[in-house]
């Protein structure tokens, strides 16, 4: 019973500091952080699946998250028809000839033994390949990128509601992992975690550039939303009323009937985007809710025991007569498709998809500190992590330029050193966020809330 | 004849002494990123930004150097300011030595606790960099800008084609000989250098036969500093400075020292070359250079690309794919030093 002691207090003291936001700040700011925390606790519940529950390490969940983001786009915006018209034949044969090229190859591999010719003919296979790839997608991509291209110059999504794209999100991850892990998990530890940086940073090229996907660096603006929009809110009746009856004291202490009405649009503007934020809250929350009891069950199933075994001594574990690189690349599979869910979560809550953002230390080493600093192989523990540091991430910032006021109060306005200091505030998060991972790893190496193993 | 000529003085001007350039940076960077693996046996997180450190300290002395008027004439000023920001660097790789990374040399943790404390601290190094000098992107290169021009080349020797040589170009080139070659008479021919090789090759036994540990870490911070310091500020010139630009840097560095073989300086120099020169070759538009070479009717429309210059990086990243499934140990067979 102690340890859930220990569990329920940090998480009391976590929700107690996004209180304190709403207070000193403002509850839309709170509800903000909260919703990325949510967010980013997803994603640490996959990290946390490969790292925690298999030792695998995976420093490519950047290129996850931006698969997720992808897949928003391309299930809920609308087709855009005439881009489909003038070059979605291109593209559609493009994709044909891609899916022969990985036949043949697949063909030559299994039928020829291991020779030098049939390296030469894979290599002069796919070569062939991609010059008429290029051939035949030049003239579509470049039709497609010519329809409107200040609006939409691509060619579009499904238009599906917007949260069919967390599965697709979720679905796409999965299998760019599952052809990642057939490649790389045979690759040693520290191996693994250059291949897989390395292969996000293509993948988040690809997004970047090839703007008839999804408008590449040009992001797509205005995506659906799962949520009501505040300025439907602000005109609807039943939400004014509302807001007039939770503000009903407040409102009775003003006297004057138009300072009356505009203290009141005021409120209406402020709770409309609380009331959408909460909406978000909710939806988030009901996703790490049933993340977690899924893995929770996961962990302490006989399948959990298996991974954990495999993890620990992998040898011992395949003379059992586990297979370890099925296990491996089950598990690798499953934790991406986590961290697309979450990608596509995130790009839903922000409505807009920047290809420009996705950068590795946001993506992937700043998750990579929120597992380890919560705790490794405890889902809890990870989920905490990404509460803490996503919030030290946002709230850095401002606690730091209030402690540098605070120490060169005495001089001068004008003082050089004061000037520079409170213009580089922001990058105090990046300190925050190393110091604090090299205490961690120093001084309680197994995170906040260890892993703990119930004997059964 | 002359359109021979013409042919290879374009190929010359805008691959090969850009990629000859660029693959000394890399090779700096990937000579320092495979030392640290040989020696302390991790993959260092902390590359791009430890370049990078180093590099601010020289873009502030040369701005103080400006303001003294010191300089070196047709030199940049830089040249003059690398043995203090190399001091400093060293300074710096050493307190993060002693307190970091020792305490997990001690307790001889695996290499990914390594890795995962050296992510933390490129966090560290990042927010001093941006903290002390800003995110900006920064200029300070001074002297003569080109060494030769390509109206000059062209009046020279009458041709279509012209090259261009930069002055950075050239100096990146040359200080990179200069101190590859003394790293490695460092390494093959000294004492210190066999004792830091035999150190790697086997710790068990080199600590049995007398050597020092405390000195072989330090020697390899040391090399390690003069390297990091040397490729950032070499890399600052040519391009300019801007933080940010070295962390992405880190990956084709990687790329390059396991291309060649981790563990292996003589592979990591070479693979900075393998690495740049695909870069720039897959990536390089061949309408001009094959225009020279047929008859005009036959003249190409295409730009004759293989890719787009935006996915420069993809190149490398694939080649070091590649390079990983078929030969995990490197073209030239790792872990040797």
């Amino acid at each position: 019973m102690r340890n859930y002691k220990n569990v329920i207090a940090a998480y009391s003291i976590m929700i107690f500091l996004i209180i304190l936001v709403g207070i000193f700040q403002s509850w839309s700011i709170a509800l903000t952080i909260l919703n990325y925390c949510l967010i980013s606790a997803v994603m640490t519940i996959g990290a946390n699946i490969q790292w925690g529950y298999a030792g695998l390490i995976n420093f490519g969940i950047m290129g996850y998250t931006a698969l997720g983001g992808l897949a928003v786009v391309l299930v809920s915006v609308e087709p855009v028809k005439k881009a489909w018209q003038v070059g979605g034949l291109n593209i559609l044969a493009c994709i044909w000839i891609i899916v022969a090229i990985i036949f043949v190859v697949k063909f030559i591999l299994n039928r020829f033994d291991k020779s030098k010719l049939r390296n030469y003919s894979v290599a002069s296979v796919i070569l062939g390949g991609i010059i008429l790839l290029r051939v035949i997608a030049a003239p579509g991509i470049e039709a497609i990128e010519s329809v409107d291209p200040a609006k939409t110059g691509f060619l579009g999504g499904m238009g599906l509601p917007v949260l069919f794209s967390w599965i697709v999100g979720a679905l796409l991850a999965g299998s760019l992992a599952f052809v990642i892990g057939k490649i790389a998990l045979g690759l040693r530890a520290d191996y693994l975690a250059i291949a897989t940086l390395l292969i996000a940073e293509i993948i988040v090229s690809i997004i970047k550039h090839e703007e008839w996907l999804a408008r590449g660096v040009k992001n797509v603006i205005g995506l659906k939303r799962p949520a009501p929009y505040e300025i439907d809110l602000q005109t609807s009746e039943w939400f004014i009323n509302l807001v007039t009856k939770f503000n009903s004291s407040k409102l009775n202490l003003i006297n004057s009937i138009s300072d009356k009405q505009e203290a009141l649009n005021q409120m209406v503007i402020d709770a409309s985007s609380v009331y959408v934020k909460l909406c978000f809250t909710g939806l988030f929350l009901t996703v790490v809710i049933i993340l977690l009891i899924v893995t929770q069950k996961a962990l302490y199933s006989p399948w959990g025991r298996k991974m954990r075994a495999i993890r620990d001594n992998e040898e011992a574990a395949s003379a059992m007569g586990k297979n370890i690189v099925k296990e491996h690349l089950l598990i690798f599979i499953l934790g991406s498709a986590i961290v697309g869910l979450a990608g596509a979560m995130m790009v839903t809550n922000d409505g807009l998809f920047t290809p420009g953002s996705y950068r590795p230390m946001r993506y992937t080493f700043v998750i990579w500190v929120m597992v380890i600093v919560g705790g490794t192989g405890n889902n809890f523990g990870a989920i905490l992590g990404g509460f803490v540091v996503w919030f030290l991430w946002v709230e850095a910032a401002p606690i730091a330029l209030f402690l540098i006021n605070l120490f060169t109060s005495h001089l001068p306005e004008t003082n050089a050193v004061r000037v520079h200091l409170i213009e580089s505030a922001p990058y105090f998060r990046f300190l925050v966020i190393g110091i604090g991972l090299l205490l961690i790893m120093r001084y309680r190496p197994q995170g906040i809330i260890p892993e703990k193993i119930i004997k059964q | 004849m002359m359109d021979f000529l013409n042919a290879i003085i374009v190929l010359f001007n805008f691959t090969v002494i850009p990629a000859l350039a660029y693959g000394s940076q890399l090779a700096l960077g990937a000579i320092f990123v495979t030392l640290i693996y040989a020696v302390l046996r991790f993959a260092n997180f902390a590359t791009g930004d430890m370049m990078s450190f180093g590099t601010m300290f020289a873009v502030i002395l040369t701005y103080y150097f400006q303001s003294l008027g010191f300089g070196l004439g047709v030199l940049p000023t830089a040249l003059l300011t690398i043995p203090f920001a190399i001091l400093m660097m060293i300074l710096y790789m050493l307190i993060i030595d002693k307190f970091v990374f020792s305490y997990y040399r001690i307790k001889k943790s695996p290499p990914v606790q390594f890795a995962m404390v050296s992510v933390g601290v490129m966090f560290v190094t990042q927010a001093l960099i941006r903290i002390i000098i800003g995110p900006s992107d920064r200029r300070f290169l001074d002297g003569e800008k080109f060494i030769i021009k390509a109206t000059e080349f062209k009046e020279m020797t009458g041709l279509a084609e012209g090259i261009t040589l930069k002055s950075t170009q050239a100096i990146t080139i040359i200080v990179t000989l200069i101190v590859v070659s003394i790293m490695f008479w460092f390494l093959n021919k000294t004492k210190t250098g066999t004792s830091m090789r035999a150190y790697s090759d086997n710790e068990d036994l080199a600590l049995l036969s007398g050597i020092d540990p405390k000195r072989v870490v330090l020697i390899t911070w040391v090399i390690a500093g003069i390297l990091a310091t040397i490729g950032g500020v070499l890399y600052g010139l040519d391009k300019s400075y801007r933080p940010f630009v070295y962390f992405n840097n880190m990956l084709p560095i990687f790329a390059a020292a396991i291309v060649g073989g981790i563990g292996n300086p003589f592979g990591a120099f070479l693979g900075g070359y393998v690495i740049a020169f695909a870069e720039i070759f897959v990536t390089y538009a061949y309408k001009r250079f094959i225009s020279y070479l047929l008859p005009e009717h036959l003249e190409p429309d295409s730009l004759l690309q293989l890719l787009s210059t935006d996915y420069k990086f993809a190149v490398s990243f694939s080649i070091l794919v590649i390079v990983l499934l078929i030969r995990p140990s490197g073209i030239f067979k790792g872990k040797v030093i």
